[in-house]
């Protein structure tokens, strides 16, 4: 909140009489809010013990504790794979050779500008296409398409988000390394990378968070991650007569929303601790690295003014 | 080529589906970002706890997961009967409205301290000063995260294709039903997608010239 | 931020406990009973099964059938959640055909395969033969093979129990209707003599909710299923009962396979005729209300 204090005087007794008042209006505005809809919850009978009641059978915890399980996986898979591959094109659009430089640079667009959605839809039909030439069976192909749409996509982002972490650095480390003969490999793998991936910690990880949250997109291929598990159990389950959408998507979105503030809490944490390390290199806002314009104005890094972090998908 | 022509009505509209629930949910992204950032930044603790909450629980939920909310919740709690582009609207719309909200307070954070300090000695209130001394100047440096915040809202319409909205996922599984190839629907749908993104990303640059101050 | 790293343990807290307490709680299957779903018989498995079919034999190669279904549609291919088995007439169905191409109830993979990735999945082989819903209709016929009708369905519509507004296809102008993506219904009921509004979803089960939830007025497909979701909340949904189609149900499969579809239409016929057919109608769709009627014996061959 720095930039709050800023924004109005220390209150007077007036102003904090009146700021008190406010905040009485505001906090029953937003407690009215919050009661109609517990209001609305009850009349529309979500409170019922039977649609509660689901939660207690083995099979429904299993299922989704399967949904859980696969949706790990697929994003620990995925997150390895993305990382891989942001190296990779990081390095390729920052190489000396140009023809390299230009087929990342295409990649890399390409991936970013398509929807996941469709990127996962295509590369499912294709692995289903050559799905006896890739010695895929049973559930791989969805897995495989899921996996892969999600390293695309994440990949190329986590590429720019690289990109600029590299540029961060000061140049004179650059130069310096080259000065002691270090080769160009050498170079990149001992100097620039480790910092700039140091740098970027935050905003990798917060694009961890997008691939976790981007699992779900699972659901277009049928493949059986959480969602899909909780698609499954609110349209069959009929519970005291009625469906039980409400309570399955109010458990539901509580893993999602408890799994992704896990991990956005553990990039704020690695922010604060950069913030104390005196290095020079500042480390990126976790919270912010949705906009382009704090992470340039961080690391500044003007040129991947252009293609910095994309929004969470 | 002959997907292309074939198809053409089935393109033409999933193209305008697109643009329209894109330019429709921007558009309440763009009026909750700049009121929950204001709420973020004001005085007032409970407004300050609801804005961090809401930006904190539309950042980590996944926006199928919400699209489930506005498809099965909404409608059975508050507004009966609202159309699927409707409901589209709002669950995009919230959605993008959190990093909005994110990329206005860093951009009023950026807004030199001096600037409200001098507002507040001529006397302005927190909203004048929010309204008229920091939000203009916030502008500038708000753009550019902003276009990518509506590049990537263009693309997560996409979603709203799987709930019986209009657009080019739609028309991409169509045609990939209809047994094309699907490497070449991709291209197509990949151009149209290209083309939105392009235009936003062209109109923002413009924004950000004719906003630009020589210093 | 102390505020920020509690939330985010408790976060972890009840993540780890939601996954830990899986383990154990009450066994069978959640909600009201019956849901939709339950009856199911083994049939027995042919022996030495020869049929020069390239579909069958990548499926002995690996020792499974794999078979496409629906998990949505009460008494006709339905996934009970808690238990994640599969039951109703589509499924009978399947394990009838698959015990013909010597294939036992356990050696059958049931795979749960939406209406709008049909076309996709079965041209591509990701199943061996689907059995959900399957319209014969020529335009399929382009992409995929079909083998029947076993069954023969009526576009419907269910509707509100309250509201006497709609009596048919023709009283719908104006209304919304709600059905499947790729579903010949919804291809129907979108021809601009109806007037209705149409919105389309991918699951059976969404549409039912938006009739509950008033986003959707009708929701259209055929009788056989819609009888379904009506006997699963008599007190809030009605069938119209008025069908205005005819929807030939068919098993797909792969266009090219002729030995295949040659063999699924004998192992139907055969099983119409020693009346597992009949037992297996009678303790599934017959339960929600359709009338049994024998179908029409020979098959179609082309």
């Amino acid at each position: 909140m720095s930039g709050a204090s800023v924004l109005y005087d220390v209150p007077g007794p007036k102003t904090k009489a009146r700021n008190r008042l406010y905040s009485v209006i505001g906090g029953i505005a937003v407690l009215a809010v919050l009661a109609y809809l517990g209001l609305r919850l009850f009349q529309t009978g979500q409170f019922e013990p039977a649609k509660w009641n689901i939660f207690n059978y083995a099979g429904v915890r299993n299922s989704i504790r399967d949904g859980v399980l696969t949706t790990l996986k697929v994003f620990a898979v995925a997150a390895v794979l993305s990382l891989a591959l942001g190296v990779l094109l990081a390095v390729a659009r920052l190489s000396d050779h140009k023809p390299v430089r230009w087929l990342a640079t295409g990649f890399v667009e390409l991936f970013r500008a398509v929807p996941l959605l469709i990127t996962i839809y295509a590369v499912w039909v294709l692995m289903l296409s050559n799905k006896d030439a890739l010695g895929m069976s049973g559930d791989a192909p969805q897995f495989w398409a899921l996996v892969l749409g999600l390293t695309l996509y994440n990949g190329s982002v986590q590429a720019e988000v690289l990109r600029a972490g590299i540029n961060s650095v000061p140049k004179g480390q650059r130069e310096a390394a080259y000065a002691l003969g270090l080769r160009k490999t050498q170079v990149m793998t001992t100097v620039l990378i480790p910092q700039a991936v140091r740098a970027m910690l935050p905003t990798v990880i917060s694009q961890l968070v997008v691939t976790l949250k981007d699992t779900s997109l699972g659901y277009i291929i049928t493949y059986e991650e959480l969602l899909y598990s909780g698609r499954l159990m609110a349209g069959n389950i009929i519970a005291g007569g009625d469906s039980v959408y409400i309570p399955v998507i109010i458990v539901i979105g509580s893993i999602y929303v408890a799994m992704c503030l896990a991990l956005s809490a553990l990039a704020n944490w690695i922010e604060r601790r950069g913030r104390r390390a005196k290095t020079g290199i500042g480390v990126a806002e976790a919270g912010d690295v949705a906009n382009a314009g704090a992470l340039t104005a961080v690391v500044a890094a003007e040129a991947a003014a252009d293609t910095a972090t994309d929004t969470g998908n | 080529m002959n997907v292309l022509l074939d198809y053409l009505p089935q393109f033409r509209d999933g193209f305008l589906g697109t643009l329209a629930i894109t330019g429709a949910s921007a558009v309440i992204a763009l009026v909750l970002g700049v009121v929950i950032a204001g709420f973020r930044v004001s005085p007032i603790p409970p407004l300050r706890a609801f804005g961090t909450a809401w930006v904190a629980l539309l950042r980590n939920t996944p926006l199928t997961l919400l699209f489930l909310v506005a498809t099965f919740v909404v409608p059975e709690l508050l507004f009966r009967g609202a159309s699927p582009f409707v409901l589209a609207m709002l669950a995009l719309g919230c959605y993008t409205s959190s990093f909005v909200c994110e990329a206005v307070r860093s951009g009023i954070s950026t807004v030199p301290v001096g600037q409200a300090e001098a507002a507040r000695s001529l006397g302005m209130t927190f909203g004048q000063t929010l309204r008229m001394i920091v939000l203009p100047q916030a502008t500038r440096t708000v753009l550019q995260p902003l276009s990518s915040i509506f590049i990537a809202l263009t693309k997560n319409s996409a979603i709203a294709g799987a709930f019986s909205v209009t657009e080019l996922f739609g028309v991409a599984k169509l045609l990939s039903d209809k047994g094309y190839a699907i490497a070449l629907i991709f291209l197509w749908v990949a151009l149209a997608y290209l083309i939105i993104t392009f235009a936003i990303s062209g109109v923002f640059r413009l924004l950000e010239r004719r906003m630009a101050v020589v210093r | 931020m102390k505020m920020r790293r509690t939330a985010a343990a408790g976060a972890v807290v009840l993540a780890l406990g939601l996954t830990a307490t899986a383990c154990g709680g009450e066994s069978g299957s959640a909600g009201d009973k019956p849901a939709g779903g339950g009856y199911s018989h083994d049939y027995t498995a042919a022996k030495n099964v020869k049929i020069d079919s390239a579909t069958l034999k990548r499926a002995q190669k690996r020792g499974k059938l794999i078979i496409g279904v629906k998990a949505d549609q009460p008494f006709l291919g339905y996934q009970d959640p808690s238990t994640k088995k599969y039951s109703g007439f589509d499924i009978e169905i399947a394990k009838m055909v698959a015990a013909d191409l010597g294939f036992s109830t356990n050696q059958i993979e049931f795979h749960t395969i939406n209406s709008n990735v049909r076309e996709t999945t079965i041209s591509r082989h990701a199943v061996d033969y689907y059995v959900g819903t399957y319209t014969i209709n020529n335009e399929r016929k382009k992409q995929v093979g079909f083998a029947g009708p076993y069954y023969t369905a009526g576009a419907d519509l269910l509707v509100r129990k309250d509201d006497k507004s709609i009596t048919g296809p023709n009283s719908l102008r104006g209304k919304n209707v709600c059905s499947i993506t790729g579903s010949t219904p919804l291809q129907e009921i979108k021809k601009p003599q109806y007037g209705a509004h149409t919105q389309e979803s991918d699951k059976y089960s969404d549409c039912v909710q938006k009739v509950l939830d008033g986003q959707a007025d009708a929701l259209t497909t055929d009788d056989a299923i819609l009888k379904g979701y009506a006997a699963q909340r008599p007190d809030k949904l009605r069938v119209v009962d008025k069908p205005f189609t005819k929807e030939p149900y068919g098993v797909g499969m792969d266009k090219n396979d002729k030995a295949l579809r040659d063999a699924i239409t004998k192992a139907l016929e055969h099983h119409i005729e020693n009346n597992d057919y009949k037992t297996a109608y009678t303790n599934t769709l017959g339960k929600s209300g359709s009338k049994y009627v024998a179908p029409q014996t020979p098959l179609p061959r082309y």
